[in-house]
């Protein structure tokens, strides 16, 4: 009988170091044959022009709801041995790393479908939201991309891609 | 007791994050509590609030209907979400 994948998620303001995440999600365990890991950062430029720093809400407790679920669906979908996501919240300037995905799984088919389901899951259900400080002082909230909807749309079929 | 929360341009825009109202049967579904607001907040409220794209939550998980309000739950107005 195989342990139940371990699935964990963190929001947090500080920084945080990929290669630790990556050995811990590991665990010493011997069999994993894949990590997939995702690194997102904060852009230096947005449509408007260049970005001078940007605030990161969220709703407590939902939000950890909410990406657990999504780390769920996609244990269901894809044979994983772990996953996890950190996503860091309050004031980040451009080139900080916002958030982190790493998945662990004995084969890199599923480690790559299920950490680009889970990213593409968070962006579109997970409540943070962005306001953007520009270079010339005005801040304003960041509005919905519609490509952000199409690609988790991409996985409705229910099927395992 | 109904806690309603309000999250990021809602929250600015209401001037307001959280709310305590007192749980009523007339006010017991996401509908009845959205148009109550409304009213009690005024023409401002009525335009955030009745926003095509704005998500409804009970109880941290999002609510794509009208749907039944208990005493004591939680529910949270906001807008698309942003992270990632």
């Amino acid at each position: 009988m195989t342990a139940p994948p371990q699935l964990a998620v963190t929001v947090q303001a500080e920084d945080f170091e990929v290669s630790a995440l990556q050995r811990e999600l590991l665990g010493g365990a011997q069999e994993e044959g894949a990590v997939a890991c995702f690194t997102g950062y904060v852009r230096g430029a947005n449509a408007s022009g260049s970005l001078q720093c940007m605030e990161l809400e969220h709703y407590p407790g939902m939000t950890e709801r909410s990406i657990e679920g999504i780390l769920a669906r996609a244990a269901t979908r894809w044979p994983l041995l772990a996953a996890k996501v950190v996503h860091r919240i309050g004031r980040l300037r451009p080139g900080d790393q916002i958030v982190w995905v790493g998945v662990a799984s004995a084969h890199r088919d599923a480690a790559f479908s299920a950490c680009e389901f889970i990213m593409d899951y968070l962006k579109n259900e997970a409540p943070f939201w962005k306001k953007e400080t520009g270079s010339q002082g005005a801040a304003q909230w960041v509005d919905v991309r519609t490509d952000d909807r199409v690609r988790a749309a991409r996985w409705d079929d229910d099927k395992p891609a | 007791m109904i806690k309603v929360l309000f999250f990021a341009r809602v929250k600015e825009e209401l001037d307001c994050a959280c709310l305590d109202i007192a749980w009523q049967a007339d006010i017991a579904d996401l509908d009845s509590l959205q148009a109550y607001l409304c009213r009690r907040g005024g023409p401002r409220w009525q335009e955030v609030l009745n926003r095509s794209n704005m998500i409804r939550a009970i109880n941290q998980a999002v609510a794509n209907d009208n749907a039944r309000i208990d005493d004591g739950d939680e529910v949270a107005f906001f807008p698309p979400v942003t992270g990632g």
